[in-house]
């Protein structure tokens, strides 16, 4: 995939107040077409929260977004930079790991299972990425953890590690930790799902005060009660594609796909 | 229970009834419990008990092992010499090994065939010859390249030297130490890489980390918890392995010894002199072991459980605390100055 010519006429910068742009996105793990064409445009400050069933590709576009995982087709920008390619003339060059790098410091991901790394302090894990990957001054970062820790209301826990934190605690060092490199979008994968139930609401309300101060967000979730609340744009995946999206009063309330319907059944 | 009362249940029998009173029917907590005799299990360790008993015995008794000359030697100048050249050989091939040996462990996990495939078989290489066989290769490398220099590969040579002037016996041990460890740790290394959970890497990706630091401050960190145990096998094994060496006639600790008995005939003795040095060393190595894997399970448990040190003083105190707890009303302040 050195040279992707499919549609590189339309990858220009928009100017519109679109943050992110994904336009027909292919994506095949061998035989599996997973991704079939997707198209989706969230705007600056908006919730975008993603549902769909199981195996419908959600998660797959969240990783493409911030390149983990390649495109095989279309393409992806935020704030008008294409992710993952360099685009010169009539060619899209792939970019350097270190470059890719550089890109995915705007985007802040927030995984499924917490991932933060274990070996270090929640201090430590909020400034790892900007000390390294923004070089600020340990102290600033420092400073800037502290802030995000009270934000997410885990101030008395910068010296734990986090194995010592309960599951809904490190979701939010999570975010914080995403936060510390002021992205200009967050991605949400599933951040819910590997919770005990009474622990959910905890991070929903850290992620619903987030919305309230304009931060753009794409969600992948199952919590519909929360799409319907937060959402400024519900996005309804299957099978590879978006079947259908729009406010959440629209795709919640009077879906008009018959498998959208029969989901929104199954969960509400 | 609302039945049961703190006094002797109902239907229990009273104390003294004798052993064929039925069994209590009421609060089992109120019943006397016999532990189960292991008589089996105490015959075997009596038994363990006496063959040990007789070692130690024949150990004091049996004039054979020459105790005196034991302790002649044991810290004798010549053998000092030699532990320490022992130590030197371990530490440059442990710190030179690992460090080949990480190289190694991310070519072989490189995407590039070529680089994973030069690893793979430098592993297969050097796990193949036995290391005395190296050891005697690198002792003849002035037999197979009289020269060695830089240049263009396959072009002129700007400077060269002669191998034997650079590479002294000691420097051809070093070397075929280390190439014959780093084998051994390229595959203890990767093991710990490839044990470290996928989503680790994602984060650190995921946040934009550079790929260096990825590896050094979030992967290994990590990694060195499943590669301590094996490590710290690796290490002790040098330690003794470094004894074959004295094919190349460096007097390190084994060779020194059989230098010695050569001359004096006293055999025995001199190898416990031998025997004792390792086990020390390798007793110091298995502590420093332990504290460096305690260093990197932080963040493992939720609360780190306590050195054996710290175990002890806790053990102290509670002793003393007992003790001040009897002697309490029987020790009355006495006013300094009064024990004189």
């Amino acid at each position: 995939m050195s040279d992707v010519t499919v549609a590189v006429k339309d990858a220009k910068p928009t100017a519109d107040g679109v943050m992110v742009d994904v336009h027909g996105v292919h994506k095949n793990f061998g035989p599996l077409q997973v991704l079939r064409g997707v198209d989706l445009t969230v705007r600056a400050g908006e919730v975008t929260v993603v549902l769909g069933p199981s195996g419908s590709g959600k998660s797959t576009l969240l990783r493409t977004i911030n390149h983990l995982e390649k495109v095989d087709r279309g393409w992806i920008s935020i704030d008008g930079e294409l992710i993952g390619y360099r685009r010169s003339g009539s060619k899209l060059h792939e970019l350097k790991e270190k470059d890719v790098l550089r890109q995915r410091t705007h985007i802040g991901f927030v995984f499924q299972n917490f991932n933060l790394f274990p070996h270090l302090t929640v201090l430590d894990n909020l400034i790892e990425a900007p000390v390294s990957a923004l070089r600020r001054p340990r102290k600033e970062a420092e400073e800037t953890a502290r802030r995000l820790l009270e934000r997410v209301g885990l101030a008395d826990k910068t010296n734990a590690y986090p194995r010592q934190l309960s599951g809904g605690q490190q979701q939010r060092v999570a975010i914080a930790r995403a936060l510390a490199l002021e992205p200009k979008v967050l991605l949400f994968d599933e951040p819910t799902s590997a919770l005990d139930p009474e622990l959910v609401g905890e991070v929903l309300d850290v992620i619903k005060d987030l919305a309230r101060t304009g931060t753009t967000m794409i969600v992948v979730t199952h919590e519909i009660g929360f799409a319907r609340e937060v959402a400024d744009t519900v996005v309804f995946m299957d099978d590879g594609v978006v079947v259908e999206q729009g406010p959440p009063s629209a795709v919640l309330d009077s879906p008009q796909h018959e498998r959208t319907r029969a989901f929104l059944s199954k969960v509400l | 229970m609302a039945s049961t009362t703190d006094t002797a249940p109902p239907g229990a029998a009273t104390p003294g009834t004798g052993p064929e009173a039925p069994p209590a029917a009421g609060d089992p907590a109120s019943l006397k419990v016999v532990p189960t005799r292991h008589y089996a299990r105490w015959a075997a360790g009596a038994a363990v008990v006496v063959l040990i008993a007789q070692f130690v015995h024949g150990l004091a008794t049996n004039p054979v092992w020459e105790w005196q000359v034991f302790r002649d030697y044991v810290f004798s100048e010549t053998i000092v010499q030699a532990v320490w050249v022992t130590l030197q050989l371990t530490a440059y091939a442990t710190v030179l090994g690992f460090l080949l040996g990480t190289v190694l462990a991310f070519l072989r996990l490189s995407r590039s065939p070529v680089l994973s495939t030069v690893a793979w078989t430098y592993i297969w290489i050097f796990r193949s010859i036995p290391m005395i066989v190296q050891l005697v290769f690198w002792f003849n490398l002035s037999a197979l390249y009289k020269e060695l220099g830089f240049g263009i590969p396959f072009g002129p040579v700007f400077w060269s030297v002669d191998s034997n002037s650079i590479i002294g016996t000691m420097g051809a041990a070093v070397i075929g130490l280390t190439l014959h460890q780093a084998a051994y740790a390229a595959e203890i290394v990767r093991g710990g890489v490839i044990a470290v959970e996928h989503g680790q890497l994602e984060a650190a990706a995921a946040l934009g980390i550079p790929r260096l630091r990825q590896i050094r401050r979030i992967v290994l960190p990590q990694a060195m918890r499943a590669i301590l145990p094996t490590a710290g096998n690796e290490i002790i094994g040098l330690l003794k392995g470094t004894s074959v060496v004295y094919v190349m006639s460096i007097g390190e600790l084994f060779y020194q010894v059989q230098v010695i008995y050569g001359r004096n005939g006293r055999v025995i003795p001199l190898l416990l002199v031998a025997t004792a040095w390792y086990v020390v060393l390798t007793s110091l190595l298995s502590v420093a072991q332990y504290y460096v894997e305690r260093r990197y399970a932080r963040g493992a448990d939720r609360t780190p459980p306590p050195t054996p040190l710290q175990r002890a003083r806790r053990f102290i105190r509670t002793l003393r605390a007992a003790a001040a707890q009897r002697n309490q009303p029987v020790i009355p302040l006495k006013p300094l100055g009064d024990s004189r």
